[in-house]
């Protein structure tokens, strides 16, 4: 060290940061040393400047800010003593990334450099620029880093190659003129340079098809020769891993045999032989020659077919996934993968040792394992590797039951031969990891139930008995207290019972306590409680003997916390007290869903699928209208026979339901029905509601009272148009209390001044691509805002994407625009925008309303822009 | 491609890293973070390689300290084992039997090894014994330079010493002849060095 040294030593900061007992007493000793750097970088301090950069450096690995020492490295980069230039380059490294602007003011040092007389100052710029240089810096200095691939010291050339590796990847544009000095690179005998000319050339491979042509033309039969010379050299010291000859080498050679081989079956020809031989000769017991015969196994399985070489190839893996060695069968798992495409048949042959590995102690080759069995799985094989998958379940540890529960479910959907078995395994799983179980799957479950009439009976049963083993696990508790509620006559009389089934006896009394333990386990969540709570209303008039402790038990819940139980019980507690004559009809079992509309709502539907109507803030995508869902679709739970659904759960569930439901009345007298449209059903719904036509509420219970099964969900409809504007959280709210809801379905229809006048739609603007509609309504009591819900459709066969509305109005009117449901516009009509927006006229009765509008959107990324008045709105708003 | 190189203590405790791609500070952190949590978690018997983000990291402890090679998919696992074995014997070599102490107070010269051993992610130098003389002949170029500057500055305070010295005893540049000459010889050959420098 320096004699004239003042402040610490690198040494010595070291020492007292590795000192420090506390963290803060290791910042203080930070802070310090920062505070002297920074003076000595302010006072232009030469003498210690490369001695505060590596400071600096420790400090940075520390996880300390060090960003005011970039300057430094730039300095120190520009002077001219080599230690300088080295501490200079290595913080360069360590303290800027790619995308600093700073890094650009380092190419002119870097271009002087690599033109430096000192081949080890050249190596360092070489080093720095291959590790961090940007897209610019690439084309500004290629032609240094070319011209450097023919240095005379091949320790500069090897750096020269991988440096434009660097280079040709941030710009592949200058790929075509490396191709040339890396070819003439594979002649080298030198290693390094033969190990980065060849890695140079299967990177130019990756990036340019014309590269790979003449590599593959040009270099292939060097390429083995030198391979071939390699398998057989003799000992080398220098090179030697376990007894082989520079693996490294094998490994990049194979690489680009591999690429050079893909699709190209001359070349595949010419590599047969040495393949062959490096799969048979390489000794197999040290890492070295796993890592090479595993590159080998590769390039055999990626060129041209050649079926004994396959077979070899199978063979080396089928040896590796019985090595001990945990590394070895992870790569095996890995290669068969990739095998699996190829030649599916020999991947089969391995199937046990496989599923031996889903069962490892280790979770990566779990993990790998698995993700291999889940491609293994056919309409052959599905049974058996279920059946030892859910065995498995039930040993498997925590963090892998949620993938491993994914993965059986995703199977037994994809591949069940027979609804009994799909139910079954479902079961099981259900019972033994229901908790790791995602809520389409169940939802998807009780659907298929639904569904297959001969096996409610069975499920039901079959559910009752699981659930008295596993009540711990939610989703088991949801699909059973949602069969028992639906089918629970089923379970008592043992209706439909199979040949397989033994006989069980429950009574009326047993399924409720089935319910009543549902609802009171403390950790049930809301969801369950709430499903218990509808399947209780259900059983309710299935078994009239039980339908007074029935009634003690959703009175329980009448002092509940949670606002929803609270609600739902006080309503259910009046249906049962109020409206005998409804109720058998009210609860009848859920019409059948359609599992084909199910499974395409559901792909469609996925993003969406969460909301729980805890009361939280709902970020969805759609706006205003989501959360005002939420309750409409509670409502129609309790007016329709829809009931069980998961009403606080399942957005998408309750779409699909609702959407089957609705399909028959799209087209009611008197009201004002939007175009429907795929996912949109409940916004449809709502815009209904907040538009409600004059006479819809009497006809509701006149149908209500009449009871017509044919014309029910027409009821629910209208039934729901009335009363949602009633409900709390609705969009057009008025304080009306809750109880009036259900009275509502009582038979004195006075709901109609209350909704305020009601006013046909207008086509407020239509072009030769799109029509705007407006739904207009009136809060009641308050005349002078005017709620509009516009609703936009394409006429155009192309999407619009980037759909934004704007609208302006004149001083005397007041406009509030909500978030539209969305951005996406599908063509010709297939389904709409809807945006709701509130307008205030301070000058009611007066002036009428007026409104400039703007529309712009994207077609194929190209900006459309559509621009109208709004002048045709009714005189009196 | 080596999308970046860790070393990691036991404790957690970073001892040296290398970016390849492109990561901000505040990604690398949490990068660091994820992965000590991930690895330095791992039973001693398990295989070596750990799936993060869809990219494969392939780690091996040696005695304290945890060597991690974040690599793509579709890279070989066990060569890159195999580098970084190729490493640690390079600075075993360099360091004679190395241990975490080294690496953290020479920190730098772990750098610059592996700097010998990695360009752009991709191994550069198969021979143990080039990357060590390459090292080494940098090293020393380090320390002409450092001789250089040193015995210069030794020369002057010598020369400043002595002269004073004389000074101190009564031989003036006018005593003694043969004293005159050195002190006046040294002080020509301080003043040269010191322009030189």
């Amino acid at each position: 060290m320096n004699p004239f040294s003042s402040g610490t030593r690198l040494r010595d900061m070291i020492r007292a940061i590795r000192s420090c007992k506390t963290a803060a007493e290791e910042r203080a000793v930070v802070r310090k040393e920062c505070a002297a750097i920074r003076a000595a970088i302010s006072e232009n301090d030469q003498d210690y400047r490369h001695r505060n950069l590596a400071k600096l450096m420790f400090i940075h690995m520390l996880g300390y800010p060090t960003h005011f020492g970039q300057m430094e490295c730039l300095k120190l980069i520009a002077s001219s003593g080599f230690p300088e230039k080295r501490i200079g380059y290595l913080g360069l490294m360590l303290l800027l990334d790619e995308r600093q602007e700073v890094l650009m003011l380092v190419t002119n040092s870097l271009k002087q450099d690599l033109n430096h007389s000192n081949q080890y100052i050249i190596g360092l710029a070489l080093c720095a620029l291959g590790n961090i240089c940007s897209a610019e810096m690439a084309r500004d200095l290629a032609p240094e880093v070319e011209r450097l691939l023919q240095f005379r010291d091949p320790n500069i050339r090897k750096k020269a190659a991988l440096c434009s590796i660097r280079i040709i990847k941030k710009v592949p544009d200058l790929a075509e003129n490396f191709i040339n000095p890396a070819a003439s690179l594979l002649r080298e005998k030198h290693h390094g340079v033969l190990i980065t000319g060849i890695q140079l050339c299967t990177d130019l491979c990756k990036v340019s098809s014309e590269a790979l042509e003449y590599f593959r033309e040009k270099c292939t039969e060097g390429l083995v020769k030198t391979l071939k010379d390699m398998a057989n050299s003799p000992y080398a010291p220098e090179y030697d891993i376990a007894g082989i000859t520079d693996p490294f080498l094998h490994i990049r050679l194979l690489k680009l045999l591999r690429i050079l081989g893909q699709g190209d079956a001359d070349a595949s020809d010419c590599m047969n032989d040495i393949l062959a031989q490096v799969a048979t000769k390489i000794e197999s017991n040290k890492n070295a020659g796993n890592a090479i015969l595993y590159e080998c196994v590769g390039t055999i399985m990626s060129i041209e077919d050649n079926g004994g070489l396959r077979v070899l190839a199978i063979n080396i893996l089928g040896r590796f996934l019985s090595n001990r060695d945990n590394n070895i069968r992870y790569v095996a798992l890995n290669m068969l993968m990739k095998a699996i495409t190829v030649d599916a048949q020999a991947v089969q042959r391995h199937r046990a040792t496989i599923l031996e590995c889903v069962k490892d102690s280790d979770a990566s080759i779990r993990k790998k394992a698995l993700d291999l069995v889940y491609l293994l799985v056919n309409e052959s094989n599905v049974k058996p590797l279920t059946k030892e998958l859910i065995e498995y379940l039930e040993a498997s540890d925590q963090e892998f039951k949620g993938v491993l529960t994914a993965k059986i479910c995703t199977l037994v959907e994809k591949f069940s031969p027979e609804k009994i078995w799909y139910i079954d395994q479902m079961l099981k799983v259900l019972s033994e990891a229901g908790n790791f179980v995602k809520d389409e799957v169940w939802h998807a479950l009780i659907v298929v139930i639904s569904n297959a009439s001969d096996l409610h009976g069975y499920s039901v049963r079959a559910l009752y008995r699981a659930f008295q083993t596993s009540a711990e696990q939610e989703t088991l508790v949801r699909v059973a207290v949602w069969c028992i509620g639906e089918y629970g006559d089923m379970l008592v009389n043992n209706v439909g019972m199979l040949d397989i089934e033994e006989p069980i006896t429950v009574t009326e009394y047993d399924a409720v306590d089935a319910l009543e333990v549902s609802i009171k386990r403390h950790n049930s969540d809301l969801t369950t409680k709430a499903m218990a709570l509808i399947a209780l209303l259900k059983l309710s008039s299935r078994f009239p003997s039980c339908s007074e402790r029935i009634k003690d038990i959703i009175l329980q819940n009448k002092r509940s916390f949670v606002l929803e139980l609270q609600q739902r019980s006080i309503e259910f507690n009046c249906i049962l007290q109020k409206h005998q004559n409804i109720r058998s009809a009210l609860v009848e079992r859920m019409p059948v869903l359609d599992e084909a509309t199910f499974s395409g709502r559901r792909a469609g539907s996925l993003p969406t699928s969460v909301s729980t109507s805890t009361g939280t803030a709902r970020n969805l995508p759609n706006g205003i209208a989501k959360p005002a869902a939420a309750p409409v679709a509670d409502l129609l739970d309790l007016s329709s026979d829809d009931a069980p659904a998961p009403s606080s759960s399942g957005g998408d569930f309750l779409q699909d339901l609702l959407g089957v439901d609705l399909s028959p009345a799209s087209a009611p007298p008197g009201t004002s029905q939007p175009p429907k449209a795929g996912t949109d059903v409940l916004l449809d719904l709502l815009s209904i509601g907040t538009s409600p036509p004059a006479q819809s509420s009497s006809s509701a219970s006149n149908i209500l009272s009449s009871i017509q099964d044919d014309k029910a969900s027409l009821a629910n409809l209208n039934g729901l148009a009335s009363l949602t504007s009633l409900s709390p959280n609705a969009t057009s709210a008025s304080p009306a209390p809750m109880m009036d809801l259900l009275d509502g379905f009582g038979p004195s229809p006075q709901k109609k001044e209350e909704n305020g006048p009601a006013y046909p739609s207008l086509v407020a603007y239509e072009s030769s691509t799109l029509r705007m509609t407006f739904n207009i309504s009136k809060q009641p009591g308050n005349p002078q805002t005017t709620l509009i819900q516009a609703i936009f459709t394409n006429l155009s066969p192309n999407v619009y994407n980037d759909f934004l509305f704007q609208a302006a109005v004149p001083k005397f009117l007041q406009l509030h625009l909500d978030p539209a449901s969305s951005n996406t516009l599908p063509a010709s009509g297939n389904g709409s925008i809807t945006q709701s927006m509130k307008v205030t006229n301070s000058q009611h009765g007066k002036k009428s309303l007026v409104m400039r509008i703007r529309i712009a959107y994207k077609i194929n990324n190209k900006d459309v822009l559509e621009e109208g008045q709004v002048s045709n709105f009714p005189r009196d708003l | 491609m080596i999308h970046f190189v860790l070393l990691i203590s036991r404790q957690g405790k970073v001892r040296l890293t290398k970016w390849y791609s492109p990561y901000s500070q505040k990604e690398r952190t949490k990068v660091i973070r994820e992965l000590s949590g991930l690895i330095l978690t791992r039973g001693p018997k398990l295989c070596n390689f750990v799936e993060w983000r869809g990219l494969r990291v392939v780690y091996k402890r040696y005695a304290s300290l945890y060597f991690c090679m974040c690599i793509d998919e579709d890279d070989n696992e066990l060569e890159i084992l195999e580098i970084i074995h190729h490493y640690v014997e390079v600075l075993d070599r360099y360091f004679g039997s190395v241990c975490e102490l080294d690496l953290i107070y020479n920190f730098h010269k772990a750098y610059f090894i592996l700097d010998e051993l990695l360009i752009a992610g991709e191994l550069q130098e198969p021979s143990k014994r080039t990357v060590a003389r390459l090292v080494a002949a940098q090293d020393s170029l380090v320390e002409t330079a450092k001789e250089q500057t040193s015995s210069i500055t030794n020369i002057i305070a010598q020369a400043a010493n002595f002269t004073i010295k004389m000074l101190h005893k009564g031989y003036g540049p006018w005593g003694s002849n043969a004293l005159h000459l050195e002190s006046l010889l040294l002080v020509d050959v301080c003043t040269r060095l010191v322009d030189q420098h």
